[in-house]
């Protein structure tokens, strides 16, 4: 079988570049629970001796991570939700309803969601502190729940264009008026593509950067990216505290990955092509 | 495709006093939405551009220098530095996972997935998406802590197949900084490009390939002849948006090299944060990102007008 014979060798050099892409994961579990001696002693490549767990314990109570978790959890938690819904009102109007001027209403939701960060970041930072909301979660909520629904409206507009316009027409013969159509027949019916918006708006703001970094500076708002990214660019970690803060932080990311794998990879896929 | 007939409302009458019409009511739907990108993004936006064009601390009033900022701009080589280093950005964030990841998914699509199944298919593709799903502050302190002069994995993984000369301090060395942050920004974006190409040959027609292989062409002329223009628009895609976030590189850059060592990995994010926020010269720091966002906004318009054009042509 030349076949064959000529088959794997491409599996396998897919295999080598798949590890490869993996092989930080596993340096970081590989060194998870070893103590600092040892580290010192037999490096990162060798095989933890035994089950030390100081180290996590240490660096978890030292950066009050059960806050920083339940703050990342909040506020990706609330922005997933408020970015649907202010990107399904948006949408409705545009896709469902067909308001006029949609084209340049849509051109300016897409314009707004390309605009980088950067250019907004000072004013955010000063009219929060004009308007006392420098410094608190509900600012980083506001701001990422209209910047992950600017990309929502544009993915949804799309989608609600195609939506039945029979099924409308039914149901407002029936007597429905705009609200119930809304809440019983569109959001319903178009609930996996919402589940998916659902999923990327909360791993996109869990993993967001500039924006919290400048606008949390006390310890008991920070999100964990943020707490994390501040501790490293100080410099003061040793190899031990550096690797239990990449554990803790890999560890949610796995997580999501696990239970969100077929939404990630459906929804790329839809995003892209709209 | 949308329809594009418009089923008009009673157009010339008017309305019954007190109702407004049938179609504008929908208008009421768009007002939380737009008074919300009014505030949180129009207003900052036209805000950051007008500060750009003054001389401002962050306190007081900004004062009116028109083009003064624009002009420094020019002369300063760190900003110069900074957009040539977004150059390489581009290349490690967009040029090279493109290309790769066309390779890596036509090759998992059409050849392990006929050959091994698509439970393969996944698992590999699963390892090349993680780092994507990793927070970027993550992502660099996990490498951090690989590329570590001292007791870091990669030198100690040379030292331990005898290439202990090879040992470098892969971010502390101003010649070699750049080219490892570049390293980890192919590791983190590779798995992008991936999964909308694999998404985009599902759409390719099977017997376009058959055909192909019946008049004797090999793997690699189908993927030329067939595969590429057939998903031609998702490489427009892929590319517009690979781009952006290139020159966008901020949580990176701050978390593994500071810009450092000397500004050899300073980029235009991070150079207008410390510029904003570190320097306070609020002026310059929105004149360096309006830059920025000019050069986003039309890469973004012409990547979206070749997208159109390739999907009118597919």
């Amino acid at each position: 079988m030349s076949t064959a014979l000529r088959r794997y060798p491409v599996l396998i050099a897919l295999c080598v570049a798949a590890l490869f892409m993996i092989v930080p994961f596993l340096i970081v579990a590989l060194n998870a629970f070893k103590s600092p001696a040892e580290y010192s002693q037999n490096g990162p490549l060798s095989f933890p001796d035994g089950f030390y767990v100081d180290g996590l314990k240490d660096f978890w109570e030292r950066v009050d991570y059960s806050q920083k978790l339940f703050n990342s959890l909040l506020i990706s938690g609330f922005v997933a939700i408020l970015a649907v819904a202010l990107s399904v009102l948006n949408a409705y109007a545009i896709g469902v309803g067909r308001v006029r001027g949609r084209t340049w209403v849509l051109a300016f939701f897409v314009l707004a969601n390309m605009l980088p960060q950067e250019a907004l970041v000072y004013p955010v930072y000063y009219l929060s502190k004009q308007a006392g909301l420098y410094d608190t979660r509900l600012s980083v909520i506001i701001v990422f729940t209209v910047i992950q629904a600017a990309f929502g409206t544009y993915l949804l507009s799309s989608v609600l264009g195609e939506f039945p316009r029979e099924i409308i027409e039914a149901a407002r013969i029936d007597g429905a008026n705009k609200w119930q159509i809304l809440w019983r027949i569109v959001v319903p019916v178009s609930r996996p593509t919402l589940g998916v918006l659902a999923v990327f708006f909360f791993i996109w703001t869990w993993n967001e950067f500039l924006l919290p970094l400048v606008m949390l500076i006390s310890n008991d708002n920070q999100t964990v990216s943020v707490a994390l990214g501040v501790l490293q660019g100080q410099r003061l970690m040793d190899a031990t505290m550096t690797n239990a803060a990449a554990l803790l932080g890999v560890l949610p990311a796995i997580v999501f990955f696990l239970l969100f794998q077929r939404t990630l990879t459906r929804g790329i896929a839809v995003g892209a092509v709209k | 495709m949308t329809m594009t007939v418009e089923k008009r409302g009673v157009t010339g009458k008017a309305a019954p006093a007190g109702r407004p019409r049938r179609r504008d009511s929908y208008a009421l739907f768009l007002l939380p939405g737009v008074l919300a990108f009014l505030a949180v993004i129009i207003v900052p936006f036209l805000m950051n551009t007008y500060v750009g064009f003054t001389d401002w601390q962050g306190v007081g009033s900004p004062s009116w220098t028109g083009l003064a900022n624009y002009r420094e701009l020019m002369d300063d080589s760190d900003f110069w530095a900074s957009f040539r280093h977004s150059l390489f950005m581009v290349v490690a964030m967009a040029a090279v996972p493109t290309a790769v990841g066309l390779v890596l998914a036509a090759a998992l699509f059409d050849y392990i997935g006929k050959h091994f199944g698509s439970k393969v298919v996944a698992v590999l593709r699963a390892c090349f998406y993680l780092p994507q799903v990793l927070p970027i502050a993550v992502a660099g302190i996990v490498w951090s802590w690989i590329l570590a002069p001292d007791n870091g994995s990669l030198n100690a993984l040379l030292k331990a197949v005898g290439l202990g000369s090879w040992q470098q301090d892969w971010l502390g060395d101003p010649d070699l900084a750049l080219y490892s942050v570049m390293g980890v920004m192919v590791w983190v974006q590779i798995g992008f490009p991936l999964v909308v190409f694999m998404a985009g040959l599902q759409r390719v027609d099977p017997q376009l390939h058959e055909a192909a292989e019946l008049d004797g062409a090999g793997w690699w002329r189908r993927f030329w002849h067939v595969t590429l223009p057939q998903i031609r628009p998702e490489i427009y895609v892929v590319l517009t948006w690979c781009t952006v976030a290139a020159l966008k590189v901020f949580g990176a850059v701050y978390v593994l090299t500071k810009g450092g060592p000397g500004g050899a990995t300073n980029v235009p994010s991070y150079f207008s944060f410390t510029t904003f926020f570190e320097k306070t010269q609020v002026g310059y720091g929105a004149a360096i990102s309006t830059v920025l966002t000019v050069i986003i906004l039309a890469l973004s318009l012409i990547g979206l007008k070749l997208q159109t054009r390739a999907e009118e042509r597919a």
